[in-house]
């Protein structure tokens, strides 16, 4: 169901965002680009993990390579190339892991994901020390913070599109059924190793794009800044609070988390962890569902009287 | 040989660190993120037992681990069972779980981080070579191994054999039919994540003996210990002590025979490998769905 | 069961009001504090994460203390005899490079503070160079080791280097072990492992050139993940290699893992030489107080009676005793900053043009950069009797000679 009206809202905020730039100082912009490459990859992973159920700590997996795909190549070729090989990096990545990792439940593919994120630091380590004979490489491109900015904004725009669509398809609703129950999924003549994998893939190529977008900003890059494994937590817990079932659920656990966090690390530096746990375990017990569905009943609630 | 032997030292301190979380999350269903924390805290305590009264660490677990015992106790009634409760409606306390234990892994971290600042923590108990089969090994070291094998042994036994290990299992498999025979699951449930909480301060107290350690290097006792028992199948002590083991013997004689600069990505290699041949762990019967 | 859902409430709404309650204290007293004429100081460090072990040991308390020292003197002196207090803002990056990367844009553009000082590590104060350099900030990259430093204080005209790169460390050390090899203390062969991440890299690339330049023979060269917790087959392979010198440029959860177990597997090269860490002050506790002659980085001059004054009072301040390596120098930067805003004011630019081209009289001396670098460092440092002495370079005043071989772990 889409109304005329919400395509235009949606192209207005659209166009207000991209306008962006020219109204925020360099606090502001940063601040937006943090929190869009958040919406993207948390979106991105809700589009897999969401209707599937599967918990993916992979992220920094995909996140970190595209971020070393520019590292690697950010000498000699123009930026959109880079970002589109790191997209097929990605994708021929995210299709192999897919294959072998998708007969995984529950806890195992959690796990199993994670460990699929370290391994792939370790061995692109072993590999920089022992074959190219460098570890931490320097991007020196010449990217301001509103181009990584309006780039965010496309590959979060472009996320977001594609989860529109999916959940139209045929896929989409397939993957619902497959959440929902696989033995009924696979009785009614889904193929569920194909949809989940080209789900699995699609999901993983947008996480790539974004590490591969916001590595510029990073100037120096090495293994253990760019496979930091707080990023594939902070995409599941921002998902998860904002309900990783609806296409804008994941935006709706970024922006206030993503607020959360920048407010408490600014005026407690020192208290930021008890007061950031304290908060986290108050807001499980208060939004058992997400913020998108809390909004709802508030809404339906008042709707009532 | 040698690359044996301390290979399998190496491996029963995984195994000792992996124990509790088997048991939080195999039978009590919790998927714990500040499982590490609570290791760590332990070490902590240890520390500062050993620093301040001077206290043996092998007398301090005596303080230590029921300490740790009725904490976990306490963490379950206030943080967990409301969930587990809400949960029984919807099944998405995995999920819930998660979240939780991830603000408490931020909560613990930030009080040890105001108590005891960010530096690292270390004090010397047994540091003395001792000679096993003409191989020089570390008095702690070999106290981490010994207990990392009679406290899995025993574990394993006492599930497999006793009618509270009947319960257990039965608890851990089938919470729904549990409940039908009698069993008060949400009892049994909290115990077992307090049992859970005091092998993790048990192995922290082992642990502090020979590593240093700082107030965020939780995360990762958690990630290995999770490696652990999932390798050895989720609730199964047999399978959690041999899964540790395989790590620390391949650590040991990759580091040797291959190159020290793969240890981490053949462990994880193995890990992935094993996870590919058996979905389920080594052991795991297929329990968890 | 109701009664605890009531009690939960209860404590989800206390734990509210007194967050809220502390915001707004934290509120009134900044806006105290900048009624007041003062000095705006930012920085972002580490607090949490993987990295806040080293900012909490090195770079966060000489921070403290150095505002400290200045406030009690009645704030930072100008060039016209007037004092104005210094007031800070601080950050926490969490060990992320976005974050610090923020937290730079935020000091700039929001807080618009005087002067930011540089946050833990070589990775973060590449990130932020850039930004300090468009924002025109004058950065005094500390706790960063790169060989590369010639070439960024070239592309970033206000940026700093004072702890030398990779390659200083290791020719230093080569040249030591060459000193020994020549008097016949210790043979031709050396085994070196170090960790593989940026600063260990740095350094094993440097010194394998500087080794065989002297003649020796690495027997022994192995590369370790960080977050290796067990070195004892690399110890063994060591052992047996018949190499005199042992060398490990680890970081310090490593390089406390490997003095522990070398210990116990008796391994006591004439040469031992350890990386990050060894001059850290819980190092002689990790030792068991047998730490005698083990060798490292950096390394100070316990002569020198302003070095012993600042450990006194950074000890009093902070309430742990400095480093014996990046601590001081960290603090002799912040003095360099001071004297340079003494000179010509708070004007950034005249600030940076000072601290390259001035002279600064700090704990370390009399010192002055060259190319925006600080040359006139300690490279290599050993354990004796009881304190991290500098031994190299030997030619410099304050200068103990190393003693090799090192005695045994007993004692």
């Amino acid at each position: 169901m889409i109304t005329g009206a919400k395509v235009s809202v949606a192209i207005i905020a659209f166009g207000l965002l991209a306008l962006l730039p020219f109204f925020l100082e360099a606090y502001g912009l940063g601040l937006m680009i943090g929190m869009l490459s958040y919406v993207a990859l948390a979106t991105a992973w809700s589009m897999f993990s969401g209707p599937t159920h599967y918990i993916s700590l992979a992220t920094v997996a995909f996140y970190g390579v595209g971020a070393y795909t520019v590292a690697v190549l950010n000498e000699g070729i123009s930026f959109p190339v880079i970002l589109l090989i790191a997209v097929l990096i990605g994708l021929v990545l995210s299709l192999a892991v897919g294959v072998a990792t998708l007969r995984l439940a529950g806890v195992y593919f959690v796990i199993f994901s994670f460990g699929l994120a370290e391994l792939v630091r370790q061995l692109i380590t072993w590999y920089e020390v022992n074959v190219t004979g460098t570890l931490g490489r320097y991007i020196f491109l010449p990217l301001e913070p509103q181009d990584i900015y309006w780039l965010l904004l496309g590959a979060a725009t472009l996320t977001l599109i594609i989860g529109w669509l999916v959940r139209r398809s045929r896929i989409g609703l397939a993957l619902r059924v497959i959440g929902d129950d696989e033995v009924i999924a696979a009785h009614i003549g889904i193929n569920l190793t194909r949809t989940k994998l080209l789900l699995f893939a699609l999901s993983a190529s947008l996480i790539t794009l974004v590490g591969a977008i916001q590595a510029p900003r990073w100037v120096y890059i090495e293994p253990s800044i760019v496979f930091n494994p707080t990023v594939s937590f902070l995409t599941v817990i921002m998902a998860l609070l904002g309900g990783p079932h609806r296409l804008f659920g994941p935006l709706f656990g970024v922006v206030p988390l993503f607020l959360l966090f920048e407010w408490l690390s600014a005026n407690f530096p020192n208290h930021y962890s008890i007061i950031l746990g304290a908060l986290f375990i108050a807001i499980v017990f208060v939004l058992p569902n997400g913020v998108l569905e809390f909004l709802d009943r508030f809404r339906l609630r008042r709707a009532k009287t | 040989m040698t690359s044996l032997m301390i290979g399998l030292v190496l491996g029963g301190t995984y195994a000792l660190a992996a124990l509790g979380l088997t048991m939080q999350y195999g039978v009590a269903r919790i998927m714990n993120l500040a499982y590490g924390e609570f290791v760590i805290s332990a070490a902590f305590a240890t520390f500062v037992l050993f620093s301040s009264i001077n206290l043996n660490p092998l007398l301090a677990m005596f303080i230590v681990a029921p300490a740790a015992f009725s904490i976990s106790y306490f963490v379950y009634a206030i943080l967990m069972a409301p969930l587990v409760k809400r949960s029984k409606k919807k099944g998405n306390l995995e999920n819930d779980s998660i979240l939780i234990t991830f603000g408490l892994l931020f909560l613990v971290q930030g009080i040890l981080l105001v108590l005891f600042g960010a530096d690292f923590a270390s004090y010397n108990y047994l540091n003395i070579p001792v000679n096993v089969f003409g191989i020089t090994i570390a008095a702690n070291r070999l106290i981490a191994f010994g207990l990392a094998m009679i406290l899995g042994l025993s574990l394993y036994c006492l599930v497999a054999y006793s009618q509270w290990g009947i319960t257990l299992r039965a608890v851990a498999t089938k919470p729904e039919n549990a409940r039908l025979v009698g069993i008060n699951v949400d009892r049994v449930a909290q115990i077992a994540f307090a049992i859970g909480g005091m092998l993790a301060a048990l192995a922290g107290v082992v642990i502090s003996m020979f590593q240093t350690f700082t107030a965020t290097s939780g995360v990762v006792f958690t990630m290995k210990a999770l490696i652990v028992v999932i390798m050895g199948g989720v609730g199964n002590f047999m399978g959690a002590l041999i899964s540790g083991l395989i790590l620390g013997l391949a650590e040991a004689t990759v580091s040797t025979y291959v190159d020290p600069g793969l240890t981490l990505a053949s462990t994880y290699l193995i890990f992935l490998v094993l996870l590919l041949w058996r979905p389920q762990g080594l052991f795991g019967k297929g329990v968890v769905k | 069961m109701n009664d605890k859902r009531h009690l939960l409430k209860k404590l989800a709404r206390l734990a509210m009001t007194s967050a809220v309650a502390l915001t707004f204290s934290g509120v009134v007293s900044t806006a105290v504090l900048a009624s007041e004429k003062s000095v705006k100081i930012g920085y972002a460090v580490s607090k949490t994460g993987q990295n806040s072990a080293g900012a909490g040991i090195t770079t966060a308390p000489n921070y403290v203390l150095w505002v400290e020292d200045i406030n009690a003197a009645g704030g930072l002196q100008l060039p016209d005899g007037s004092r104005l207090p210094i007031e800070i803002i601080e950050y926490d990056d969490r060990s992320s490079s976005e974050e610090v990367v923020r937290a730079i844009e935020r000091l700039a553009t929001q807080d618009k503070v005087d002067f930011i000082l540089p946050p833990w590590g070589t990775g973060f104060n590449l990130a932020i160079a850039p930004l300090m350099d468009r924002f025109g900030y004058p950065q005094l990259a500390v706790t960063a080791v790169t060989d590369k430093a010639p070439e960024f204080a070239e592309r970033w005209k206000k940026s700093f280097w004072v702890l030398g790169g990779g390659g200083d460390y290791s020719e230093s050390l080569a040249d030591v072990l060459a000193e020994a090899n020549k008097s016949g203390k210790i043979n031709n062969k050396i085994a070196v492992i170090s960790v593989a991440d940026g600063f260990g890299i740095d350094l094993i690339k440097s010194a394998r050139p500087a080794f065989k330049k002297h003649g020796f023979d690495v027997v022994y060269d192995k590369t370790y993940p960080l977050g290796t917790s067990d070195f004892n087959a690399m110890i063994a392979e060591a052992k047996a290699s018949g190499a005199d010198s042992f060398v490990a440029f680890s970081y310090p959860p490593g390089t406390f893992a490997l003095t522990k177990q070398s210990q116990i597997a008796s391994f006591n090269p004439k040469v031992l030489y350890l990386g990050v860490g060894v001059g850290f002050p819980v190092y002689p506790k990790i030792a068991e107080g047998k730490m005698e002659g083990v060798m490292s980085l950096g390394g100070v001059d316990v002569n020198s009676a302003a070095f012993t004054d600042y450990a006194k009072r950074h000890m009093e301040v902070t309430g742990n005793p400095p480093d014996y390596w990046a601590s001081s120098v960290t603090y002799a930067s912040l003095q360099m900053l001071q004297q340079a805003i003494e000179r010509v004011g708070l004007n950034r630019d005249a600030v940076s043009k000072e601290l390259s081209s001035g002279e600064f009289d700090t704990i370390l001396g009399k010192v002055k950069l060259e190319d925006n670098q600080l040359r006139k460092l300690w490279w290599t440092g050993q354990w004796k009797n009881g304190n991290f002495v500098a031994v190299a370079p030997a030619t410099r005043e304050g200068a103990v000679s190393p003693v090799i071989p090192k005695p045994a772990w007993q004692e």
